[in-house]
Order: C-alpha cells, then sequence, then structure tokens
C-alpha cells in the first residue's frame, strides 16, 4: 500500500472533512430546532394532534436515509411548481438536499429520543412544579424538557454518530464531503484501499472525538444521577475514616 | 399523478432482492456475532483483542465507506491473489460484496447484543448445567443460547430493522436492487420521487411486518416471566 497518494491529496480530504463536519453541525443543530416541536406535539393528549408528528417521525425513521435523499435531490425536479419557484435556487443544489434531508432525518430520531425522555419523567418532579403553582409553559421550561435533555444525552451521542456516518451519503450525490473526496482519489489514481482507509480513519477519529465530548457532558450534565465517587485517590480501595 | 407506467413489477423484483440480501447478511451477522460475543466474554485476552477491535473500528466507520472499501479493495485483492495463482479474471459481484460488507457490519453490531444477552442468562442456570456434567458447549447449545434469546431480542430487532434500511446502499455500488431501479423507472418516466416514495412505502411495509413478528417473538420468549 502507498499511502504517499493520500498525503498528497491530503488539501482534498481536509476540504472534504470540512464539508463533513458542516452538514453533520447543520443538520443536528435544524434537527433539534425541529425535534422538540415535533416531540412536545407527539405526547399531545389529543390523539389526532399527535398523530402528524408519529406519522412524520415513522415515516422518517422507518426508510432509508438514503431513500430520503434521492426523494429531495431527485424527486425534485418532478414538480413542475417547485421548479419555476424561487425554492428551485435550494433545491437544484445537491448541498442543500443533503442538508434538508439530513435534519428532516435527525430531526425524527431526536424527536423520538426526546418524547421516551419526556415520558419517563418522574411524577414527583411535575408534581412540584404543579405544587408551585408554574403554568404549563413554565413547567415545560424549568422542569421537563431540562430533565428530559439529560436523560436523553446518551441515546443522543448515538443520534450524533449516527448523523456523522449517514452523512457520508452526500458523497453518493457529488457532494465532495470526506466520502465524496475518497472517490475522487480513488476514481484520479485508482487506489481503492488507500482512498477509502484514509477517508475511514478520519471518520473513526470523529466517532472517538464524539463519544469523548459526550462523555464529558454526561459527567457534568449527570452530576445528579450518578452517585459521588468515594473520595482518595484509589479506585475502589476502602476510604478510611479520619 | 402518479402512474407508474407498467414499471411495478420490477420494482417488486427489485424488492425481492433487497429482501434476499438483507436475510443473507442477517445469517452472515448473526454466526459473527455469535463469535464476536463468545470471543469478548473468554479468557483469551487475544481473543478479546481482536473481538474488540473489530466491534470498534466497524461501529466508527460509516458503512457507506466500508461497503466501497470491501467491493473496490476487495477486486483488487480478488485479481492479485488470482494473479499470483494463475486464475482467470473473477469479478466481484455487488451482490457478494453488498452481503459481506453488511454482514460484517451488523455483526459487530449483534456482537454487542448477544455480549449483553448472554451476561443477562443467570448464573445459576449455567452453575446447574455445568453441575449435570455438561461440557462448556453443551452448556452453550443447551442452557446459555436459549435462555439468551429473550434478554438479546429486543437489541436483535432493532438491529434487524436498521440493517433492512441499510441494504438500500447495496444500490450505490451497482445492485439491481428496488432503489436501483426506482432511479432507473423513475429516470426514464420523469417521475423519480414518485419511484422512490413508492420504495420508501415498501421499506414501511418491510420494517412493519418484520416489527410485528419480531413482537410476537418477544411475547413467545417472555412467557413464564413475570412482568412488574
Amino acid at each position: 500500500m502507498d499511502f504517499n497518494v493520500i498525503i498528497e491529496n491530503m488539501p482534498l480530504y481536509v476540504e472534504g472533512l470540512w464539508v463533513t463536519v458542516q452538514l453533520v453541525v447543520l443538520s443536528l443543530i435544524f434537527g433539534l430546532a425541529l425535534a422538540v416541536p415535533l416531540a412536545l406535539v407527539a405526547t399531545s393528549n389529543s390523539r389526532f394532534i399527535a398523530f402528524w408528528p408519529r406519522a412524520y417521525i415513522y415515516f422518517f425513521r422507518g426508510t432509508p436515509l438514503l431513500v430520503q435523499m434521492f426523494m429531495i435531490y431527485h424527486g425534485a425536479g418532478q414538480f413542475e411548481l417547485l421548479k419555476e419557484s424561487v425554492l428551485w435556487v435550494v433545491f437544484k443544489e445537491a448541498y442543500w438536499c443533503a442538508l434538508i434531508a439530513f435534519s428532516l432525518n435527525t430531526a425524527a430520531y431526536t424527536s423520538e429520543i426526546l418524547r421516551g425522555a419526556m415520558e419517563q419523567t418522574p411524577f414527583g418532579e411535575v408534581e412540584a412544579a404543579k405544587a408551585y403553582g408554574m403554568s404549563r409553559a413554565t413547567q415545560y421550561r424549568r422542569i421537563i424538557l431540562p430533565s428530559a435533555f439529560r436523560r436523553a444525552l446518551p441515546s443522543y451521542g448515538n443520534e450524533v454518530i449516527f448523523m456523522l456516518h449517514g452523512s457520508a451519503l452526500a458523497g453518493v450525490i457529488t457532494i465532495v464531503d470526506l466520502f465524496g473526496a475518497a472517490k475522487i482519489v480513488n476514481s484520479r489514481h485508482f487506489v481503492p484501499f488507500e482512498s477509502f482507509i484514509a477517508a475511514g480513519f478520519f471518520y473513526l477519529c470523529m466517532t472517538f472525538l464524539i463519544v469523548w465530548i459526550f462523555k464529558i457532558a454526561e459527567t457534568h450534565w449527570h452530576a445528579s444521577i450518578h452517585p459521588r465517587k468515594e473520595g482518595g485517590k484509589k479506585k475502589g480501595g476502602a476510604a478510611i475514616p479520619a | 399523478m402518479f402512474d407508474l407506467h407498467g414499471y411495478l413489477p420490477l420494482i417488486l423484483k427489485g424488492a425481492l432482492l433487497t429482501l434476499e440480501v438483507a436475510v443473507l447478511s442477517l445469517l452472515i451477522a448473526i454466526i459473527l456475532g455469535l463469535i464476536g460475543a463468545v470471543a469478548k466474554l473468554s479468557g483469551s485476552w487475544i481473543a478479546k483483542l481482536i473481538a474488540g477491535s473489530y466491534t470498534t473500528v466497524i461501529r466508527g466507520v460509516p458503512d457507506l465507506v466500508l461497503m466501497t472499501l470491501i467491493f473496490f479493495g476487495g477486486q483488487i485483492l480478488v485479481n492479485d491473489v488470482g494473479d499470483s495463482l494463475g486464475w482467470d479474471y473473477i469479478d466481484v459481484s455487488p451482490f457478494a460484496a453488498g452481503v459481506l460488507t453488511i454482514g460484517f457490519i451488523f455483526g459487530a453490531y449483534l456482537t454487542e447484543t448477544f455480549r449483553g444477552g448472554i451476561l443477562a442468562v443467570s448464573r445459576g442456570e449455567i452453575e446447574a448445567g455445568h453441575a449435570y456434567g455438561m461440557t462448556s458447549i453443551q452448556v452453550f447449545l443447551r442452557i446459555t443460547m436459549p435462555a439468551m434469546v429473550r434478554h438479546a431480542l429486543p437489541g436483535f430487532s432493532n438491529n434487524w430493522l436498521v440493517l433492512a434500511k441499510t441494504t438500500a446502499l447495496v444500490s450505490v455500488i451497482g445492485l439491481q436492487d428496488m432503489v436501483y431501479i426506482a432511479g432507473q423507472a423513475g429516470g426514464a418516466t420523469r417521475q423519480l420521487f414518485a419511484f422512490y416514495f413508492l420504495v420508501a412505502i415498501l421499506f414501511l411495509i418491510i420494517t412493519g411486518v418484520s416489527d410485528i413478528g419480531l413482537r410476537w417473538l418477544e411475547r413467545r420468549y417472555s412467557v413464564g416471566v413475570r412482568k412488574a
């Protein structure tokens, strides 16, 4: 194997890496912004109201991201009305289509995580909030949502990793993300092992980075859930009472 | 609005191929998952190291990257090996590459699922098996495996649903599954949205039906378990 080709093409990989980071971060932000209202409506007591976000969640979780992306990128051209409108500026660009598909997809998964976390809110917390005379909106803002976010943290970490891996699909529709860069290097120099292993290595590093970030976030936000570690430097050693 | 122009039989044929890929790769994944789980729980540090790096690397890299690596890279590998052995040119089929990659990827996920399932089997059952004079293999086949199923089923169901959706990726390496055919049919009739939507619905049917089946299985394997 000859990794000199990879070093020569490093600028391309870095460019692709940057596009991947952009796509992932932006779709996570849009996805989360969409997921909160979706989860709130999906937990509504009215069956009719809760049906719509649940149908949305069901559709996006039950179908492959690739098909969703194709529906938006390739499928948009089917609608003449859309083609003639101002929106076409967005839908003709592969980048925006990928971003829309990723955001809608992660919104569905995230809202399902949030919905689960919200339904697990201990009854006592809500009861206490009510006893304090909080309005429903205040209850959500101060008690239910913060506590749900905290409980959702580990599952959300997984979702972020899935989004990172899913973002490789952008390379399929001509976007030069990390996978797209590997594809270009492979087709120029015909080095499938080196080109894709290099991309895989970058993805692996980013995965580790995400895992590490969420570990730190969990020790911070879950401080109230995990029992405090006993003092003393020795791990597992019995603390000697003074 | 959505006229399929007689492409429905072709799409359904593609759906059948999607199912074939999914089921075959699931079989590979189950075998790899069982081997991985046993390796992770074994006393040998070499087995643990190999299984550990397998699950870490595979779960850290996108499936698409692995698939293209195995498809394009595998071709070179087969050529090189073939050259040195004096074989004729062998074409790596996208079907084999797809099935092997997906099986290989989900083997890593199932390793974790099965490991959790095995750990959840109560110690006493396994000890009782040994006390009856069974060999380790007998204990594993007669006691650990059947008892593990109940604990592993929820994770297994989840993995199967994700696996079924992952099969869509084989269209990227040129296998004519339903996503690929939808692209062709949609391109010819200028109705890409309609055809991709149809494929999405077919995926929903696959996941929906398997969901019902897996829930039934979960109920069956939980017979005799008291619910809190």
